[in-house]
């Protein structure tokens, strides 16, 4: 167990150096983009001078690096600046996005999750089967489709024709627990049908893979029955796979749900950082970005460690 | 068959054929096979591999494994036709009436479960016992098996348990319902031949205690001797014939048999060291060796090599042997003493090694399955060392090949382009002995190279080893734990125990007593063709030792 603490530690080290890569990339990637923001918020009227006084007013006169060291200085105490566009704090204009990600992402997880490890586990057992073949071909076409496609067909069929939920999910401050669970039902079971596929096609190819190993031919000798093999000699063996691809959806149902926000007007932080790619603001794209670099440092981590503790080999040494 | 009356009859197979698919047709494994078995009867059943043994096994529970079918002829169990139940109803008995108890017990336990709930399956799933009396009685089983613990053994993971105790353990789970019929498929095969005694020990006594029948599979001529009521000798999926134990062993009627019968005749005359002061090829001294972080592993290991003779190393698994051979090799730098090759020190890193130090020692392996690229034709395996140590192109490449495919006895223009895995067993291991004299070495290591072949193949690999040290000089170590293998090739034998080499000299002198100890306890743990071995062997040692002592 010391080097499961060990591990933690290291990784949530070599995670930081990662973090700092990734704001210097991301710095200097909206360097490169074309335009400048002073023009961007003044508008085409704007005329030399105002834009020059705005540049100066937001600093942007200095060099590059100077700039980036200066943002840093603030981030290692916590402040990450204010939006060089609304002149609002970064970790206000974030934080309540985030939250509202955070909590479509783990709707669709809570979702997503048990469907496909269950799915991944019937078809495993009914290997080979029509069933196992009409789940893959479902689950497949759902993957296959673009999020908004599947979303606009949702809004099409589950809110425009019969009216079950709402097609817009814009959120009040002021609804209960189960109108928000309601009104957010359609984009999570857009992220739903987008994540299902892959971890339940590995759930299925994790099982399959170890039904050749000797211990499953010697509990089918023992006249276990065929769920009970899969269920309790197989699954609990097959983790370690299982794990790292749901937390490799976990990761995308955090950061790559953009569109899915679109489509149904939620206020999430994917909707947030595009439009401040587009105005160039500096400030929000580098939170949004370490966010989501955190996230995925995070899961991964998670998965490293899941694995770990799934395998009695590990747990349990000599 | 006096012992066993008619009425007896527990299992009855009668012209079975079972086929395999393979190339998109289904071939015949099994030919029609007739058996029978009575209660309380122990059949032996053995053959070469590829024989069809475990896969007539497998039959007796009504079982084809995947990618194989029953195609004809009937399996009665007790009045009940297997061939024609349902599934279900074959499931029924196994684990019940029927046990299995297989060739590696570390593989065959689940990684994910305690040994005693593995054990309580079977009992809890046909409603025999409850599961706190499945427990108890499981420990009961492990006592009467002699496992070390019985009341707390059961409650470790497979990891945390030795292979000899696992194997005993395994034949306690198959002994959880007591069956009628437990089939053993190769049980010891994988274990040393001092922890075979004790499981081999375990189970003649537990059959015997509940007068269960079993089937017991084995290539072992010597275990199966100790094991069975009636021998029944397979080749290639057709019975060659069938009598009891003494009268097989003793006039065994058909040429194959007797052929096997005969195997390990194989004996070349002892070299001895030469006196006129040549230098050892290959010189180890005083070495230590720790893999990293761990405790050592090699406790001052001394011997020399001399050129062209072979020098055995001998020892039960963890003894040293293979590390001792990392660290010839350089992938292992002992911790401290060197390694000399004519004289001249070795360095301990096979990265600081030139390319004339790094071609000296070279390699054979215990699995040509896995030593082998399966992905990489014969003549770029073969072709490669000699292009990289000799510098050779071309046609003079193409040449060199086809002179070693010819050292090896393999047909050049037939096997040139050719894959491994279109390759048997042996002409496998010939290819790893061909890959490790493309180098044209001075010394070899032979690391178990024939423990996984049959023993026919085996003796064939033996003798093309020994023309080859003639023909070329070599200097062998050869890393074995059979020492049947090392009485018919050995000119020295160096016996290593927990990293250390507990004794050493020329071969004659090691198998004549005295020994040390633990030499005498290896030569007389191997099975010897007398029936009475085993017997004979316990009441000697004493029962009470048989069982190794606790360790946690």
């Amino acid at each position: 167990m010391g080097d499961l603490t060990s591990l933690v530690f290291k990784r949530l080290g070599l995670g930081l150096l990662t973090l700092l890569v990734v704001s210097i990339l991301i710095f200097f990637a909206v360097e490169l983009l074309p335009g400048d923001i002073a023009q961007a918020v003044l508008g085409q009227g704007a005329t030399e001078e105002t834009v020059n006084a705005m540049r100066q007013q937001l600093g942007l006169d200095r060099p590059a690096p100077v700039r980036y060291l200066d943002w840093l200085a603030g981030a290692v105490q916590g402040d990450f600046g204010v939006s060089l566009v609304s002149g609002d704090r970064v970790s206000s204009a974030i934080s309540e996005r985030f939250i509202n990600t955070l909590f479509l992402a783990a709707y669709a997880a809570a979702i997503a999750v048990p469907i496909s490890i269950v799915l991944g586990v019937v078809v495993a057992l009914l290997r080979n089967t029509l069933f196992d073949r009409v789940a893959n071909v479902l689950t497949l076409t759902s993957i296959s489709s673009p999020e908004f496609f599947l979303g606009y067909i949702l809004i099409l069929y589950l809110s425009v024709k019969t009216g079950m939920f709402p097609a817009l999910a814009s959120l009040k401050s002021d609804m209960g627990f189960f109108e928000l669970l309601h009104r957010t039902f359609l984009p999570a079971l857009t992220l739903v049908l987008v994540v299902t596929a892959h971890m339940m096609r590995m759930t299925r190819a994790a099982i399959i893979n170890l039904l050749a190993s000797p211990y499953i031919e010697m509990a089918r000798l023992k006249g276990t029955p065929p769920w009970k093999v899969i269920v309790r000699h197989a699954l609990p063996n097959a983790w370690a796979p299982i794990i790292n691809v749901v937390a490799l959806n976990l990761a995308y149902l955090i950061t790559g749900v953009v569109l899915v926000e679109v489509v149904f007007v939620y206020p999430g932080i994917g909707q947030l950082l595009v439009d401040a790619v587009a105005k160039r603001d500096f400030p929000i794209v580098q939170a949004c970005c370490l966010i989501f670099a955190a996230t995925f440092i995070l899961l991964n981590l998670m998965a490293d460690v899941g694995a770990i503790l799934t395998n009695p080999r590990l747990r349990h040494p000599k | 068959m006096t012992k066993f009356s008619d009425k007896d009859v527990l299992l009855e197979i009668r012209d079975l054929k079972i086929e395999g698919y393979s190339d998109e047709t289904w071939v015949p494994i099994i030919k029609g096979v007739d058996l029978t078995l009575h209660r309380g009867e122990v059949m032996g059943l053995i053959g070469e591999s590829g024989a069809g043994k475990s896969t007539i096994g497998a039959a007796a529970m009504g079982y084809a494994r995947d990618g194989t079918r029953i195609s004809d002829g009937s399996i009665e169990f007790d009045g009940m036709e297997l061939t024609t139940a349902t599934e279900s109803e074959r499931r029924a008995l196994r684990g019940s009436r029927i046990a299995y108890v297989a060739q590696s017990a570390a593989a065959s336990f689940n990684p994910a479960h305690k040994i005693i709930d593995q054990h309580t399956e079977a009992p809890v799933h046909y409603r025999i016992q409850k599961r706190m009396e499945a427990q108890e009685d499981a420990m009961e089983l492990y006592e009467r098996l002699r496992l070390p613990n019985p009341q707390e053994i059961g409650f470790r993971y497979p990891h945390q348990v030795s292979g000899g105790q696992l194997q005993r353990a395994m034949t306690a789970m198959a002994m959880a319902c007591r069956p009628d019929l437990i089939i053993f498929d190769e049980p010891t095969t994988a274990l040393d031949v001092t922890t075979q005694i004790e499981v081999l020990a375990a189970i003649r006594d537990i059959v015997d205690q509940f007068n269960t029948a079993a089937i017991y599979i084995t290539h072992d001529l010597a275990v199966v001797a100790q094991m069975a009521d009636t021998i029944k000798v397979l080749l290639r999926g057709e019975e060659v014939e069938e009598a009891p134990t003494e009268q097989m062993l003793d006039n065994p009627q058909e040429d194959y048999t007797k052929s096997l019968w005969a195997v390990r005749s194989f004996q070349r005359p002892q070299k001895s060291r030469p006196t006129d002061g040549t230098l050892p090829v290959i010189s180890v001294k005083n070495v230590d060796a720790a893999y990293t972080g761990g405790v050592k592993v090699l406790d001052d290991v001394s011997f020399d090599v001399y050129p062209g003779m072979t020098v055995a190393v001998v020892g039960e698994s963890g003894s040293g042997k293979s590390t001792t051979a990392r660290v010839i090799t350089g992938l292992l730098p002992p911790s401290s003493g060197e390694v000399l090759f004519k004289g001249e020190p070795l360095p301990p890193r096979y990265q600081d090694r030139k390319r004339d130090q790094l071609r000296q020692a070279q390699m054979i392996y215990q699995m040509a399955d896995t030593a082998l690229n399966p992905k990489v034709r014969i003549n770029e395996i073969i072709g490669r060392p000699a292009q990289f140590y000799s510098g050779l192109r071309g046609q003079a490449l193409k040449q060199r090949v086809d002179e070693l495919l010819d050292l090896i006895e393999l047909e050049p223009a037939k096997f040139y382009n050719r894959y491994p895995p279109e390759l048997s067993g042996g002409q496998k291991q010939r290819i790893g002995i061909a890959r490790a004299l493309a180098a044209e070495p001075d010394f070899i290591i032979c690391d178990e190279v024939t423990s996984a072949l049959d023993q026919l193949v085996a003796e064939g690999i033996l003798k093309l080893l020994d023309r080859l040290q003639k023909e070329l000089g070599l200097a062998y170590m050869f890393i074995t734990h059979d020492l049947a293998t090392v009485r018919s090739i050995a000119d020295e034998v160096v016996v290593m125990q927990n990293g250390k080499v507990v004794e050493q000299g020329p071969k004659e002198e090691m198998f004549t007593p005295p020994h040390h100890p633990y030499t005498d306890l290896l030569l007389s743990s191997v099975p010897e063709m007398d029936p009475n071995w085993l017997t004979t062997l316990l009441e000697e040692r004493g029962v009470d030792n048989i069982g190794d002592a606790a360790d946690v």
